[in-house]
This record gives structure tokens, C-alpha cells and sequence, in this order.
């Protein structure tokens, strides 16, 4: 019984240790992990002039051009507003309104990206749903709220 | 209450009960749950017809970490208690659990290159879940490593222990860093943002493949049970 | 079969232009799955059957062994 117990303690304690070790090194290492800069943050850290930079927001809505398969749009996370051009394919998720994420650098104050990536948000539902909450104006209160939820601006909160 | 269970003859009597009824709910569950993703559930506003591939995803997903959960408790259970079962189960779960998590992560990429615009990206919650899958990886390999079998167990027993930790930072990946895969939606506060029609289907395939899961982890034990039975008749044969 | 069916089907099997998606997520789910499933009710079938000569190898051992001391 009591090798059992020592045992048990030995467990307990060392997997307690571990977790605080993974916490402290996922702590240490955030600023890597992190996927994409929100443009608050690229433009208060400067980010993205001279290397390669991930910017991660809304697609402002109305800011799409498209001009053949050269696109431009506008990047906000509802406080600070990027530009952006890309050439090439849009992945099916991309809208107005929806998530972004570019990957690229500056060129005279606008960004160029070369890749472009959509972002989900969490919710699923059919289309009548969507259009029967867009009718009723609810549609308005869920998108701020998901919008709250912080899912695009989660890089300001830090 | 554990030593109840460690009897190897009572388990199989008791497995033998119980695996019709697991093939039973697995068959009628699946289908049941392919019926309404495929042919009853709405397209999605925004993803359209592709939505339809979560439902084998996001329970691939769901089950890869369950199973690997599973593996730990079971691991932890034989280096406490020395239980004769828990060493087994985990040993069969191992391979179940990998091919949840190889399913996650082909599933995954065949509805991120349409919808996000790429196979792949170095995310935390994709980079944490291929850490999973090399995870099982070690601990399959590392069971079989050493000659005595006892001896692969524990240090196999110890790599699911340590690998655990990456269990809560797949979950929480998606919250705690900003990432390219979406939030959870089923399991969060405030209830799920998803629609009635889609989570019906979602469950129902969760529910099935957690019952595929118990059905081929009891045929995998009792043939490991049967399996230990033969070296041990033949070890007789030999000394005796 | 009528127009309207075959339409219908052939609009199923399209999954809104994502079928070269869909399908291979189901499908590889499916082998992936049911080849698991196979090969571990395989294994457990071939040690059945090992441990029922094992057995019947010492049965009748034994049995001969008997019938020797008997004589």
C-alpha cells in the first residue's frame, strides 16, 4: 500500500512539474507562436518593412477592388486600417466583413502580400438562418458579438 | 473495484457481452449520422456544400484527443497500481488513437485548401495536433523496443505521461493564441454557435466513432489477453 | 429513371463543386476506419485459433500420455 501511494505521489508530482515547465516555455515563446500581427500591432511595432509579416484582420467592408485577378482591400482590426494588394487566387472564405490573413511586406506604405488566407469564424448555420437573422436586424447584434469575442482582435487585448 | 477487473477471465466474458452491442450502436449511430450529414443537413452560409466534411473531422478530432487521454489514464493507472488491464489498454489504444489523429489532419487539409486557401499552415492548433500524432508515433514505437515486454511498457507508459501536457494546448491553442483554425464550437461558454440541423449530425458521428473506438479496443485487448496466454503456455513448454 | 432524378444525383455527387473534397474526407475516413476494424478482428481470429491448437496440441498429449502409463 505504501509503494502505491509513493508511486502516486511521484506521478502527481511530476506531471504538476511538467505542466508548470510547458507553461513557462509556452510563455517564453509566445511572441512565436502567435500566427498573425493585428495592424494595430504592425503599425506600432513597425513590423513587415524589411521582413516578411503575417497581418491578420477584418476585410474592411466596400474596400474590395478586384481588377482582373489583381485584388486590393483594406485590413482593420476596427481601430487601424492596412492596405493591401495581392495577385492571384482568393481562397472561397474570403468576403467582406470575414477574416483575413496576408502574408507579406510593405511597398510604399502598402502592403503586398503574396499569400491570402481566410479565417472562420466559429459559427455554422444554413443559409435561411443567415438570411432570416439578417431580416430581423439580430444580424447586427451577433456579429458584434463575435466580433467582441475577440477572435480578430485578440493581438490588442495582449 | 480493481482488482474486480484485473481477473483477465471476467474481462473476457464480460468483452464478449459487450462488443455486439458496441458493433451494434457503432453501425446504427454511423449510419444514422452519415444520413443526416449528407443527406439532411443544410449547406453552410459561408463554407456551402464543403461544411459537410466536419462532420467526420471535427469527430476524428474530438476522439484523437479522447484516445490519447485514455492512454495516459490507462498508463498512469499501470505504474500506480500495476494493473494487469491498464498496461493493455493502453497498448491498444495507441493505434486507434493515431488513426483518429491521421483522419484530423487529412480531413482538415482537404477543407482548409478550399476554404482557408492552403493545406497547411504552421499554427499552433495544427502544429500541436502533428505533435500529437508523433506522440502516438513514439509511444508505438517504444512499446515494442526492448526485448522485455514489462520494460517497453513502463518507459512507453511514461512518454504518454509526458506527452500529455500537449493535450490542453491543442484545446486551448485556438484561445490562447491567435491562429488560423477557428474556435471551438460546440464545447464553449455560452453554448454552441452552431445551428440545430448541423449539430445533430456532428453528435450523432461523435457518439458513433466513440463506440467504434470501445468496439475495436476490446477485440484488441482480448486478443492481447489471448496473445499473453500463448506465450505463457509456450514458456511452460519450453521450461517444463 | 427520370431526368429530375438523375439531376438530382449527379447535383449530390457535385457537393457544390467541392466534391473533389468532400468525397476523398469521406472515403478516406471509411478505408481508414474499416481497415483498422478488419485488421484487429484478424488478429484477434488468428490468436483464437493458435491458442485453440495450442491447447488441443496439449490435449492430446496429455490424452497420449494417459493412455501410455494405462498400458
Amino acid at each position: 500500500m505504501k509503494r502505491k501511494h509513493k508511486r502516486l505521489t511521484f506521478i502527481v508530482l511530476g506531471m504538476g512539474l511538467l505542466a508548470a515547465a510547458a507553461a513557462l516555455m509556452l510563455s517564453a515563446f509566445e511572441d512565436n507562436i502567435v500566427f498573425f500581427y493585428s495592424p494595430t500591432e504592425v503599425l506600432d511595432k513597425k513590423l513587415g518593412a524589411d521582413r516578411r509579416v503575417r497581418i491578420g484582420g477584418l476585410v474592411e467592408d466596400g474596400s474590395v477592388e478586384k481588377a482582373g485577378i489583381e485584388v486590393k482591400f483594406r485590413v482593420t482590426d476596427l481601430a487601424n486600417v492596412i492596405p493591401v494588394t495581392y495577385t492571384g487566387l482568393l481562397p472561397d472564405l474570403f468576403r467582406e466583413g470575414q477574416g483575413v490573413i496576408a502574408e507579406g511586406r510593405f511597398v510604399d506604405g502598402v502592403f503586398r502580400a503574396d499569400e491570402v488566407l481566410a479565417k472562420h469564424d466559429e459559427t455554422y448555420m444554413p443559409p435561411e438562418v443567415a438570411e432570416a437573422l439578417k431580416k430581423s436586424g439580430r444580424w447586427q447584434e451577433m456579429e458584434k458579438a463575435l466580433k467582441r469575442s475577440g477572435q480578430m482582435t485578440k493581438g490588442e487585448a495582449r | 473495484m480493481i482488482q474486480r477487473f484485473a481477473n483477465p477471465n471476467r474481462f473476457m466474458r464480460l468483452s464478449a457481452a459487450v462488443v455486439p452491442w458496441m458493433a451494434g450502436a457503432t453501425m446504427i449511430l454511423g449510419a444514422a449520422g452519415l444520413y443526416l450529414g449528407l443527406f439532411q443537413a443544410p449547406a453552410d452560409y459561408q463554407q456551402g456544400e464543403s461544411v459537410r466534411i466536419m462532420y467526420v473531422h471535427v469527430p476524428a478530432a474530438w476522439m484523437a484527443l479522447f484516445c490519447y487521454t485514455s492512454m495516459a489514464a490507462a498508463s498512469a493507472t499501470a505504474l500506480i497500481w500495476k494493473h494487469p488491464l491498464a498496461d493493455l489498454a493502453a497498448r491498444s489504444t495507441a493505434p486507434i488513437g493515431i488513426c483518429f489523429t491521421f483522419l484530423a489532419l487529412i480531413t482538415g487539409s482537404l477543407w482548409g485548401k478550399p476554404m482557408w486557401g492552403t493545406w497547411w499552415v504552421w499554427d499552433a492548433r495544427l502544429t500541436s495536433v502533428l505533435v500529437l500524432f508523433f506522440l502516438y508515433l513514439g509511444y508505438m514505437a517504444l512499446v515494442n523496443a526492448f526485448d522485455d515486454p514489462a520494460r517497453g511498457a513502463k518507459a512507453a507508459a511514461v512518454l504518454a505521461l509526458v506527452g500529455f501536457v500537449n493535450v490542453p494546448i491543442i484545446k486551448f491553442s485556438v484561445d490562447w493564441w491567435n491562429s488560423l483554425h477557428q474556435p471551438a464550437s460546440v464545447l464553449k461558454l455560452g453554448g454552441p454557435s452552431i445551428h440545430p440541423s448541423m449539430l445533430a449530425p456532428l453528435l450523432l458521428m461523435a457518439l458513433a466513432f466513440t463506440t467504434y473506438y470501445f468496439w475495436v479496443l476490446l477485440v484488441r485487448l482480448r486478443a492481447e489477453i489471448i496473445s499473453g496466454k500463448i506465450r505463457a503456455i509456450r514458456l511452460r513448454q519450453v521450461h517444463g | 429513371m427520370d431526368r429530375g432524378f438523375s439531376e438530382s444525383v449527379s447535383a449530390f455527387l457535385d457537393m457544390g463543386g467541392y466534391a473533389a473534397f468532400v468525397w476523398p474526407s469521406f472515403a478516406i475516413t471509411a478505408v481508414v476506419l474499416v481497415g483498422m476494424l478488419v485488421a484487429s478482428l484478424r488478429w484477434l481470429r488468428s490468436t483464437e485459433a493458435a491458442l485453440a491448437a495450442l491447447q488441443a496440441e496439449r490435449g492430446a498429449k496429455r490424452g497420449a500420455g494417459e493412455a501410455a502409463g494405462e498400458a
